[in-house]
């Protein structure tokens, strides 16, 4: 007998994607870091807080409890293995981790809706205790409801920046300001997003809106971000033009984005190209989610950043395309519709990432630390650069360390671009990108194993 | 038309960049041709043990030669590569084991590895990082460990800043014996005339060898490696274990590199992974031999291409059927440590013909019968140039 289909990630995409493959008779199984369902946007509180889904989830939050309910409607049909981490992948099984237990799990369709995490580039004192990533300080207050600090200042850009410094006022924190990035100028992209989808523009707005009027500095065209404070954060400085300010705080939020997931498209063995987009390198695959190895799908921001709707819409269209290719009757009729919604919401993809660019000359000072935990600042990597003439981001990794600890390239991964780019006069595109090893993230040593199985 | 020199090397791993920094120090002008980056296989992604012991004795006289150059890389090549002249400690579980390591420092007695044996007791008062439970070991002083990412860049910098011409991305697809020499062609289009030719190209080195009517049993083999986070000062030397199982060396910046296990190859052959079952079972021997890693965590796994041969000894020497042509792969896991020495021999050969160092064990036409032998390639004949690479799977 064939075994089952594995779902990466319970998020929107997951979730989709298992709903739909139930339909068609199939039992995946869903594998997630995470103790419960919902992934990173429709994250649940690790104990009930008392807090409404409205207060956790915003404007949200009907759809939160939509695919909550959806998911808990599937249970005693798939296998849901929460708080589970596939650490690697190679000849058609997986390797899971669940309390310090390894089981390979032998699947047949690979659906990897593993999601994103902020995208950050270095600036001086970005490794201060107090400054965390925008995503980090929305789930500390979504999942735990506490806040990052007491006058919280939120800089960098993309839609989470306002989002979640609006969270943070309707919870009852100070916001000290709201740091954008990009230039006002970008801003007027939002007109052409407005025509695509106007819901989510008005969205932004409100919250912008809302923000104005409490009071919250809010600036635009930040550059040259530098935490203050030895210890903790004590404020940020940044310039505008030549001019230079400076905010007292005692937390920073930080992204510059977001940034797909993709080890376990690598280690699955992807091909990958340069999307200009999300300047990044990411896996390629059809418009219903095929990857260039065959069985192998992937949806949803991991595959490049949509947003929690698209992620819906392409889990669902992913699993049509498994059940498809599986000679299983599928509705021809709805994978056409959702590749047409999916071809829209792309055109507003397209316009967000105008309005929210990434920045493009983000000077790396050269004591900037640029990968913590090898604890290598940017002149070191500069110098390492020069030494070994490296033009190569693997090469590069070989002769420097940069990229090679705990974290594996996966938060300092854009700064090393960056910077090899600059100093070999080459585009990020013609760096590459780190090669994916696993583990996917760090195991014990100790790490048992369960005998070895095969879904039913 | 083509370029011209006195010496082209296929591969850029450490056989070819060492042997292009020791020709081209000595006024020789080289062009050193890579399918890839220079060190971006075997060369530059090994576990990093800079060993003697161990060795058949066949190999010590090569592993003497190398053993003298690694203290003076930072002189030769600019940086040291992390070398530790640490020593190296062999276990023994057993009583069985410790009997074959009795009977090995007797075998090599005569090589001057100075190989102390340890019994349980001074083992667990000198190395009380090691689980008690082992029964001995045997200890080499002189032997170490480096950082094989570091030595493989620097000699291939070093070369290039030595007027090697390195030519990285330049795949050789074919060469050609002249009624003087050879030409050379590439993936690339640039071609090349030499008087020499050294193929160096480790795991892909049997095409060259057979292009020359010298066909070779190699087989590739994965080794596996696994990384923990840094943590603090441990293993002070480099380990070994008698029959094999697993062998453990400390970073300077702190992370323990462990090996053992063989990787899986990917769809590219020129890469590989480790299996999972593969990485767990090195890292629980490792919680086991090393208790203070306990609560380690494991965060990177890798695996490398490394050329084998059947009797374990590398083909190093000159070419039995076309003379200018010399053979340097198939080092069996065991490379790294021989190949500065390796880089002297093959110099040695282009410039007199001999080496003063005992390599006839390494010779290619021990794997030939008789009757092959004969059967040379008249020169000129055209039948050095390679097939299409889709018909014959060569790597490219
Ligand atoms: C994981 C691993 C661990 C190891 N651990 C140790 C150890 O601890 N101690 C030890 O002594 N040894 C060790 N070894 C062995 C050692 O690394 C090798 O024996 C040694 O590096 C071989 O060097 P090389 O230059 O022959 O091969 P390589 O470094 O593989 O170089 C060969 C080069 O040839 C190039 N090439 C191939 N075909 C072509 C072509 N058609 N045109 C142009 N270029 C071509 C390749 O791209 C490659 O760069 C280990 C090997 C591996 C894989």
């Amino acid at each position: 007998m064939k075994p089952a289909p594995l779902i990466v990630g319970a998020g929107p995409a997951g979730i989709r994607a298992a709903a739909t493959l139930v339909r068609a008779g199939l039992r995946p199984v869903v594998v997630d870091e995470a103790p419960a369902p919902g992934g990173q946007i429709y994250r649940q509180p690790l104990v009930p807080d008392g807090r409404s889904p409205e207060a956790r989830y915003g404007s949200e939050a009907g759809k939160a409890q939509r695919l909550h309910a959806e998911f808990a409607g599937l249970l005693n049909r798939i296998d849901y293995r929460p708080e589970t981490l596939v650490w690697n992948l190679g000849q058609g099984a997986a390797d899971l981790m669940h309390a310090e237990k390894t089981t390979r799990l032998a699947y047949d369709g690979l659906l990897l809706a593993a999601g994103a995490t902020d995208r950050i580039l270095p600036f001086p004192g970005w490794t201060t205790s107090g400054v965390f990533t925008l995503g980090g300080a929305q789930i500390a207050l979504k999942a735990q409801g506490v806040s990052i600090g007491e006058r919280v200042v939120f800089a960098g850009s993309g839609p989470l920046l306002y989002l979640v410094a609006w969270q943070y006022l309707t919870a009852g924190v100070r916001v000290a300001g709201v740091l954008e990035c990009a230039p006002f100028s970008a801003k007027f992209n939002l007109v052409q997003g407005f025509f695509h989808e106007p819901r989510t523009v008005l969205l932004g707005l409100r919250y912008a809106a809302a923000l104005r009027m409490a009071g919250v500095p809010m600036r635009f065209g930040a550059s040259d971000l530098a935490v203050a404070g030895e210890t903790r954060v004590t404020g940020i400085g940044w310039q505008e033009g030549r001019r230079k300010y400076h905010l007292a705080c005692d937390a920073i939020g930080f992204a510059l984005g977001l940034k797909p997931e993709t080890q376990l498209a690598d280690l699955a063995g992807c091909a990958f190209a340069f999307s200009p987009r999300d300047c990044a390198h990411l896996p390629t695959r059809d418009g219903a989610g095929r990857s260039s190895v065959a069985g192998t799908y992937i949806a949803g921001d991991g595959a490049g950043i949509m947003g929690a709707d698209a992620a819906e819409r392409a889990g669902e269209r992913a699993a049509l395309a498994l059940i498809e290719d599986r000679a299983l009757p599928f509705d021809a009729a709805r994978a056409i519709l959702l590749e047409k919604q999916l071809a829209t919401m792309s055109r507003f993809r397209d316009a967000m990432a105008k309005a929210f660019p990434f920045p493009e000359d983000w000077s790396i000072a050269d004591e900037t630390l640029i990968c913590r935990c090898e604890e290598i600042a940017a002149g070191e990597a500069r110098a390492a650069i020069r030494q070994f003439g490296s033009t190569e981001i693997n090469r590069l990794k070989a002769v420097s360390r940069l990229g090679m600890g705990r974290c594996q390239g996966r938060v300092c991964g854009a700064g090393i671009a960056e910077i090899l780019a600059e100093e070999s006069g080459q585009s990020l595109a013609a760096v590459g990108r780190l090669r994916g090893q696993a583990p996917v993230k760090p195991v014990p040593l100790t790490l048992l194993d369960t005998l070895p199985e095969a879904a039913e | 038309m083509s370029a011209r020199f006195d010496v082209a090397i296929i591969g850029g791993g450490l056989v070819g960049t060492s042997a292009a920094l020791s020709l081209a120090r000595s006024g020789r002008s080289v062009v050193l041709l890579d399918k890839g980056f220079c060190g971006a296989q075997a060369s530059g992604v090994n576990y990093g043990g800079v060993r003697r012991q161990g060795r058949p004795p066949e190999q010590l006289p090569l592993a003497q030669r190398a053993h003298g150059i690694w203290p003076e890389l930072a002189r030769l090549i600019g940086i040291d590569g992390e070398f530790i002249r640490s020593g190296h400690l062999k276990l023994a579980r057993d009583e069985a084991d410790m009997a074959t390591l009795e009977a090995y420092a007797a075998r090599v007695a005569e090589f001057g590895l100075d190989l102390e044996l340890i019994g349980r007791n001074s083992l667990a008062e000198r190395f009380g990082w090691v689980n008690s439970s082992l029964c001995g070991a045997s200890f080499c002083a002189g032997d170490g460990h480096a950082n094989p990412r570091l030595v493989a860049s620097g000699f291939a910098i070093a070369a290039r800043r030595t007027g090697v011409d390195v030519r990285e991305k330049t795949a050789v697809t074919g060469f050609l014996r002249l009624a003087e020499g050879f030409s050379l062609e590439t993936e690339t289009g640039a071609t090349f005339s030499v008087r020499y030719l050294v193929n160096a190209a480790g795991a892909w080195a049997d095409t060259f060898a057979a292009l020359a009517g010298e066909p070779v049993p190699l087989t590739r083999i994965y080794p596996s490696m696994i990384v923990t986070e840094p943590v603090a000062p441990l293993m002070s030397v480099n380990i070994g274990m008698e029959g094999g199982g697993i062998y453990a060396r400390q970073a300077p910046h702190g992370s323990c590199i462990i090996g053992g296990e063989r990787g899986a190859v990917l769809e590219n052959p020129d890469f590989s992974r480790p299996t999972g079952e593969g990485a767990r079972t090195i890292m629980n021997r490792t919680a086991e031999i090393f208790p203070a890693l306990k609560h380690a965590q494991a965060i990177r796994f890798w695996s490398g291409t490394e050329g084998a041969m059947p009797d374990r000894n590398p083909v190093l020497g000159l070419s039995s059927t076309m003379p200018g042509l010399i053979h340097a792969f198939g080092f069996t896991g065991a490379g790294f440590q021989l190949a500065p020495g390796v880089g002297e021999v093959i110099a040695d050969l282009v410039r007199m013909g001999e080496t003063n160092t005992a390599i006839d064990a390494f010779s290619i036409d021990r794997f030939f019968a008789p009757t092959t032998k004969t059967a040379r390639i008249p020169y000129g004949s055209g039948a050095g140039l390679l097939p299409q690479p889709e018909k014959t799977g060569v790597p490219s």
